[in-house]
């Protein structure tokens, strides 16, 4: 799947987007954030426990809660400051 | 219904035409132009006036939560037209950053749409502001009065 990192998070994590497949066990967005952790230390300072970020999956906001099966596109992202 | 996401500047009134022409339902027309505030204009220390801003944002999924937003504006109140235009991309202050209109028969509907649709796209469509300030770059951090512009339209109707 595609992984995608927008504003801070970008510069954080240091890519904008990667393609990776984690691994069977690795079944909702929560999961995937604790995968992400143990990458690098940009992945894990963008996404520690407690920063403010929400996520997307195939580009609705999703909750951690939300399974990945089937999933192409998980995007990680800090609150929205548009209008 | 339309929704638009682009870089460049939009004139106000023709998009105004465009979206009344033809319907003769409308008796009035809300609209809501966002612009580029010059901001954090401090004192001291930075004086990190604001020279600038860049509107990044999450395109394709930035489209279908406009349009989300809006289809929710329409569910909730009897509109004959809605728009929203959004800009991303450097801005100085005085810049349109948005534009949104809503039309109906009646005017408390075209206003209350207009505001729920405001305070929907300030914390549910994916747009970040970099501001570009004497000091450097900065990330403008969420408000938590966004939040709850955007909460009371929760507990309304939901």
């Amino acid at each position: 799947m595609k992984v995608r990192y927008f504003a801070w998070m970008k510069r954080t994590v240091g890519v904008a987007e990667e393609q990776l497949s984690p691994p069977a066990d690795i079944a909702t967005v929560g999961d995937l954030v604790k995968w992400l952790r143990t990458r690098s230390p940009g992945h894990a300072e963008a996404l520690a426990e407690g920063a403010a970020f929400g996520a997307a999956v195939d580009q609705r906001t999703a909750t951690f809660d939300v399974k990945l099966a089937g999933a192409r596109e998980v995007a990680f992202f800090p609150p929205f400051t548009g209008g | 219904m339309a929704v638009r996401v682009q870089e460049a500047d939009f004139d106000v009134g023709a998009e105004l035409d465009r979206l009344t022409a033809g319907n003769r339902k409308i008796g009035g027309l809300a609209v809501f132009v966002g612009l580029v505030r010059e901001m954090h204009v401090r004192e001291g220390y930075h004086k990190d006036r604001v020279d600038a801003l860049t509107l990044e944002h999450y395109p394709g999924m930035t489209e279908k939560a406009l349009e989300d937003i809006e289809a929710e504006a329409n569910k909730r109140w009897p509109l004959e037209a809605t728009l929203i235009v959004h800009r991303y991309g450097r801005m100085e202050p005085g810049e349109r950053i948005v534009l949104v209109a809503v039309g109906s028969p009646h005017r408390e509907a075209a206003f209350e749409a207009c505001e729920f649709l405001v305070d929907w796209l300030k914390t549910k469509a994916p747009f970040w502001k970099l501001e570009d300030t004497p000091a450097g770059e900065k990330w403008v951090g969420a408000t938590t009065g966004d939040d709850t512009a955007a909460a009371r339209w929760d507990k309304k109707k939901a």
